[in-house]
């Protein structure tokens, strides 16, 4: 089943399927965490040798991949946890916080 | 009547595991020893002799039981367990999640006491604690009713304006461990009556897969699902009238939310549950024997609350005592039955007066004595009397 959710903000509380109960999986892709982020990882591509270590070990998924080469990071899912950068055997990665400071 | 009678003599705890074979669940999940009762001793006994189908699942705590109940009514089929006292409260965490998933669990609890001081006997303790929980709670006066009620359970839990689960409640040791004489239906007519589940999803419907347990705190839709419970619960007071009155066509012994004696022209009421109702009815009907005009209502759903319905019936008379086997500890305002009696009652114009009495706690005895003096200072409240106390500790000792 689809689900569509686009106005689900707008829900009165009859609308909603009893109980919390999803039916429509994998909906998950368009609830985009990256707005939890206070740092933000930056690859250094000049001293990144594609590994892929962060790929492996990014809990969200959010190291994008093409041609079994890192891509790039996907901003809009990435919670900002740094694992990556701990991770990263080249130091290639660092945590920016967001706001700039 | 269309069902086959048979009359039996049983415990308490057998007629409810009588019920539980009948029914049929597909599954029992349960803790099998102390404070586990008899129903699951027998229950799993008809099980190992091949008598129910149920796959039964031996758990290492009442924890456990809940969340493997749960996971199987996740799965769409029928599943049950039991407990009791310290069981119930070991599964507290668990109760919030078998109704906030809409699930219609039928839970059979032998109200019994929560320690310190350890005591095992019958008070309502351990259910009132659970009665914000999410389930509906049905209370039986002898092993009759935990039969019938155990059977009516599993359509009310499953009506699909309720989707809740039922805990149907028996009092300790007075119900669970004593012979009664009881009617009980044949295995088809309950069958019949029961029906299949026909549930909304299944977490193993590879067809249809859904999430079961979602997270959902961020955007913030809990608010609303918690509304759907209270919906799910207002209409379940009209669901049990239903299925009570259907039970009663077809098995000659009809229920409601309550049931009254001798409230056509009463002009002070007892209100009371479970088996003190029985003890109760004794002295209303010898007061009315001798001209006195009293009632008695006896309240089978606590959860949902008839308030509407009790305050229509109370609506105008001179005065009423609530009987609780239970406490609030919340400074000395008498216990649950009675605060939420009078809160349903102040919209009145014409309010009873209105007292209480809190008994049997720890399985204290509550005696014909007790009920006589406890009536007597009901029926001595003038009309627009202060009541300067409202609370009593009937077979305290003072």
């Amino acid at each position: 089943m689809t689900w569509d959710i686009t106005e689900i903000q707008k829900w009165s509380w009859k609308k909603h399927p009893l109980g919390g109960i999803i039916n429509d999986p994998g909906n998950s892709r368009k609830f985009e965490t990256g707005g939890w982020r206070a740092f933000r990882p930056v690859r250094d591509e000049n001293k990144c040798t594609q590994c892929l270590i962060c790929f492996v070990y990014c809990p969200d998924s959010a190291i994008l991949t093409k041609d079994d080469k890192i891509a790039d990071i996907d901003y809009r899912f990435c919670k900002g946890c740094g694992i990556c950068a701990q991770e990263c055997p080249m130091d290639a990665i660092k945590m920016q916080d967001e706001t700039g400071n | 009547m269309n069902s086959l009678t048979k009359t039996a003599a049983l415990v308490g705890t057998d007629a409810v595991a009588e019920a539980m074979r009948q029914i049929n669940p597909d599954v029992v999940a349960a803790y099998p020893i102390t404070p586990q009762t008899a129903i699951v001793e027998t229950f799993s006994q008809m099980v190992a002799d091949g008598l129910v189908k149920t796959h039964m699942i031996a758990v290492e705590s009442e924890h456990s039981a809940m969340s493997a109940t749960i996971g199987a009514a996740s799965c769409g089929i029928r599943a049950m367990t039991c407990t009791s006292s310290q069981g119930l409260a070991l599964m507290w965490e668990l109760l919030y999640i078998a109704s906030g998933l809409r699930l219609p669990i039928v839970m059979p609890n032998v109200n019994r006491s929560l320690s310190a001081p350890i005591n095992i006997h019958c008070d309502h303790g351990d259910s009132m604690g659970a009665r914000d929980s999410g389930w509906i709670q049905l209370f039986s006066e002898n092993a009759q009713e935990a039969y019938d009620n155990t059977i009516q359970a599993i359509r009310i839990a499953e009506h699909p304006d309720v989707q809740l689960p039922v805990m149907v409640l028996m009092d300790g040791f007075i119900i669970s461990h004593s012979i009664d004489r009881l009617d009980i239906q044949d295995d088809a007519s309950v069958q019949n009556f029961i029906g299949t589940r026909n549930p909304t999803y299944s977490l193993l419907d590879a067809q249809s897969p859904v999430s079961v347990g979602t997270f959902d705190s961020l955007y913030g839709y809990f608010f609303e699902f918690k509304r759907q419970q209270e919906e799910g619960m207002s209409n379940a007071l009209k669901v049990i009238q239903e299925v009570g009155k259907e039970f009663g066509s077809l098995f000659g012994r009809p229920y409601g939310l309550f049931e009254t004696v001798g409230m056509e022209d009463a002009e002070y009421a007892v209100v009371a549950t479970s088996s003190a109702a029985g003890t109760i009815r004794t002295e209303v009907e010898r007061l009315r024997s001798k001209g006195i005009p009293i009632g008695m209502v006896k309240l089978r759903s606590f959860r949902p609350f008839p308030a509407v319905q009790l305050a229509k019936l109370l609506s105008g008379l001179k005065a009423v005592a609530v009987f609780d086997r239970s406490n609030t500890f919340a400074g000395n305002i008498g216990g649950p039955i009675f605060i939420e009696l009078r809160s349903s009652l102040y919209e009145l114009e014409k309010r009873p007066r209105i007292i209480n009495y809190v008994f049997g706690l720890g399985g204290r005895d509550l005696s014909v004595e007790l009920v006589k003096k406890a009536v007597s200072r009901l029926i001595d409240i003038k009309p627009n009397e202060i009541i300067q106390q409202n609370v009593y500790y009937l077979g305290l000792r003072e």
